[in-house]
């Protein structure tokens, strides 16, 4: 009997060790996709006269946030809201100063996608993150895990939905740039294929020594981001808080695949299970 | 109707007015939840720490039939009432909690959308599953035997398989969750490791749990040393598993760095060795509760970082929908305690082969 619950536990430690025990297999680290668009965002150029934050708000139908600053008398977002797709910040230290526009960074290996349930969170066409109501249950996780807290929920609603940039995802299907890009009277921030934004990206750099922080935040950035910044000051003073360069999904996508192995290894255990559960009984009625 | 049974009941009263408001005026007016705090107390405590609470089931059940600890029987029935009503609870809290809690009915039925990396997902299926199969193995104690007792008697085998596959992957799965949130989570929880240590968590608590049932009750006290001891040494376990993670990925100078992280990052660990020190088996499984609890709680809501600006404390609008579903939860229990035969073990009225096999193996029991 003991010799033989011995057996047991090691049959049943060989299977915890198979489920559980992260066996962390090789996950390829994603590139942009073939037919990826995105947005250039340069502070030297930015002039902070947000015509962007107008011009989103009347291309994405959404209501003016009056909740801020004046009382009632401004549309005033503080910062990425249920009514705002898109803001500009402002930074200052002393002498320095910089804008920082803020919208969905249309991540390469997206967290807020990773975590969607019913993919109302999904990547498509052009690479664009795009969200679906119809498909939402309102759990908020994806707000949760975007390193960039861009998924913003309508907390004032009864029936609320989960409000970001969908990079005018409309206005692509009909051949328009996004409302931002069109308006910017400097050029701040520019539409177009991710290639040549990150193409256009660098030969500034290289032009400029010395006028930029020598990065491109966003072309390796936590996976990588279809929305790409230039920047003369340090990006951690821009509100962007993380350097690294994995991808936010990366390890829970690891750790989950190497687990699950494609459902065998559920498969496998409940077979286990079930089986210990007939031996165990057939010994107690032989013991009789 | 004793006076704690009303008590009982006023706080679940309040507890449902509450939560029909919720639905009256909406999540942002009643709750203190924001875009940086979107998860908030009904999802740290009442789910995260509630469910691995109601992991006596599991627990009991992993003892009973696959280490075939036949003596522990007496405490499966009351285990797995005590986990069918924490885990229904917990459901009902994520329905509180959904924003748009009428597309729920889509999460098993539209597969075609599954995303398989979703962790979320894994846990919402599972869930809705395992309580499914909580209700179908308490029938045989609520429902007179019928046809349906007795098909689900034959096939009760591949139930209680269930019952113990389904929270192997929803409890490890919860701890998935939070490594999606990777750089947000503070780095003394962020570890690949979360899945493993949430399923020793829910573990060691559901032991925990069964030890409580059964001093309060006063039954069984004799087989509650044993449990004892698995929680402690589920305790060490966790608590080696952890100091060897930090260590060998170098995060262990964060820890000695006492702001309030570390802080709690000790408390959770001494919590965790109490157990250990002390004999009384009441008092073990309360720090082992606390401990797992604590942990929990920490790694979804005190170690999760949204950044400069956000905070969260619940309002008492949350505060007093928890409870209230503590104090309904509790007031089912006895109801239902006091109604079927759950505490006595088997009662010997009833004629279930896949039961009787199931007996203690050294089988003389005439009485209960
Ligand atoms: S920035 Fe956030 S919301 Fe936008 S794609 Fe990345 S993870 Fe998703
Ligand atoms: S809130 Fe909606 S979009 Fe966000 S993860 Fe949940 S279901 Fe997906
Ligand atoms: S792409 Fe469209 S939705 Fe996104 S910030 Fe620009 S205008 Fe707003």
């Amino acid at each position: 009997m003991d010799i033989d619950r011995r057996s047991l536990l090691k049959t049943a430690a060989a299977a915890a060790t198979l489920t559980i025990i992260p066996a962390a297999e090789a996950r390829e680290r994603r590139v942009a996709p073939s037919d990826a668009v995105g947005l250039l965002y340069d502070t030297t150029r930015c002039v902070g006269c947000k015509a962007c934050v107008v011009a989103c708000k009347q291309a994405n139908e959404m209501a003016p946030d009056v909740d801020g600053y004046g009382g009632g008398l401004y549309d005033a977002p503080e910062g990425l809201n249920e009514y705002t797709k898109n803001v500009i910040a402002l930074y200052r230290e002393g002498e320095e100063q910089s804008f920082v526009k803020k919208q969905c960074m249309h991540c390469i290996d997206p967290a807020c996608v990773g975590a969607c349930m019913l993919g109302a969170m999904h990547k498509g066409a052009f690479g664009v993150v795009s969200y679906d109501a119809a498909k939402c249950v309102g759990c908020r996780y994806c707000e949760t895990v975007c390193p960039f807290n861009v998924p913003k929920f309508e907390w004032s609603k009864k029936a609320p939905k989960i409000v970001k940039c969908e990079l005018c995802r409309h206005r692509l299907a009909e051949g328009k740039e996004p409302a931002c890009s069109e308006v910017c009277p400097r050029g701040a921030v520019i539409f177009g294929r991710y290639a040549d934004l990150l193409a256009d990206a660098r030969e500034r750099l290289a032009k400029n020594p010395g006028k930029y922080v020598p990065k491109i935040y966003g072309e390796r950035e936590l996976g990588g981001t279809q929305v790409l910044y230039l920047s003369h000051v340090p990006f951690e003073k821009l509100g962007f808080r993380f350097q690294g360069e994995e991808a936010v999904p990366h390890v829970q996508q690891s750790v989950q695949h190497g687990v699950y192995k494609g459902f065998a290894a559920p498969v496998a255990l409940y077979a286990l299970l079930g089986a210990v559960m007939f031996r165990n009984r057939r010994r107690g009625d032989s013991d009789e | 109707m004793s006076r704690n049974f009303k008590i009982l009941l006023l706080l679940a009263a309040i507890g449902i007015m509450l939560i029909i408001r919720r639905f009256a005026i909406g999540l942002g007016a009643s709750t203190a939840l924001s875009d940086g705090y979107p998860l908030g107390l009904w999802i740290a405590l009442d789910v995260v720490v509630g469910t691995a609470l109601a992991c006596g089931g599991y627990a009991v059940a992993l003892l009973v039939y696959i280490f075939n600890r036949g003596q522990y029987h007496p405490l499966v029935r009351p285990a797995i009432l005590t986990s069918a009503l924490g885990y229904s609870m917990a459901g009902l809290s994520v329905a509180i909690d959904l924003g748009r809690p009428w597309n729920m009915w889509k999460i098993p039925l539209y597969f075609r959308n599954w995303n398989l990396n979703s962790a979320l997902l894994e846990v919402a299926l599972c869930i809705m599953a395992y309580v499914c199969v909580l209700w179908i193995e308490l029938t045989p104690a609520m429902l007179k035997p019928s046809r349906i007792t007795r098909f689900l008697d034959r096939i009760l085998v591949w139930i209680i398989a269930l019952g113990m596959l389904l929270p192997t992957m929803h409890q490890s799965s919860l701890g998935s969750l939070m490594l999606l949130a990777g750089p947000k989570l503070h780095p003394l929880w962020n570890t690949p490791l979360l899945p493993l240590l949430f399923l020793i968590t829910c573990l060691a608590m559901g032991y925990a749990m069964v030890v409580f049932e059964s001093a309060i009750s006063r039954r069984h006290t004799a087989l509650l040393a044993v449990l004892q001891k698995i929680a402690v040494f589920a305790g060490i376990a966790f608590v080696a598993l952890r100091l060897i993670d930090l260590a060998l990925r170098s995060r262990l100078s964060i820890a000695m760095h006492l702001d309030l992280y570390g802080i709690i990052f000790w408390i959770e660990i001494v919590l965790w060795l109490m157990p250990a020190m002390i004999a009384n088996p009441f008092r073990g499984a309360m720090c082992i509760a606390l401990a797992g609890g604590l942990y929990r709680f920490d790694t979804f809501l005190v170690a999760f970082q949204p950044g400069p600006g956000w905070h969260y404390f619940p309002s008492v609008s949350e505060m007093f929908i928890s409870i209230g579903l503590i104090a309904l939860e509790i007031a089912i229990y006895i109801a239902l305690v006091k109604r079927f035969p759950i505490l006595g073990g088997m009662p010997a009225q009833e004629h279930s082969r896949v039961a009787q096999a199931f007996q203690p193996a050294p089988r003389h029991q005439e009485t209960t």
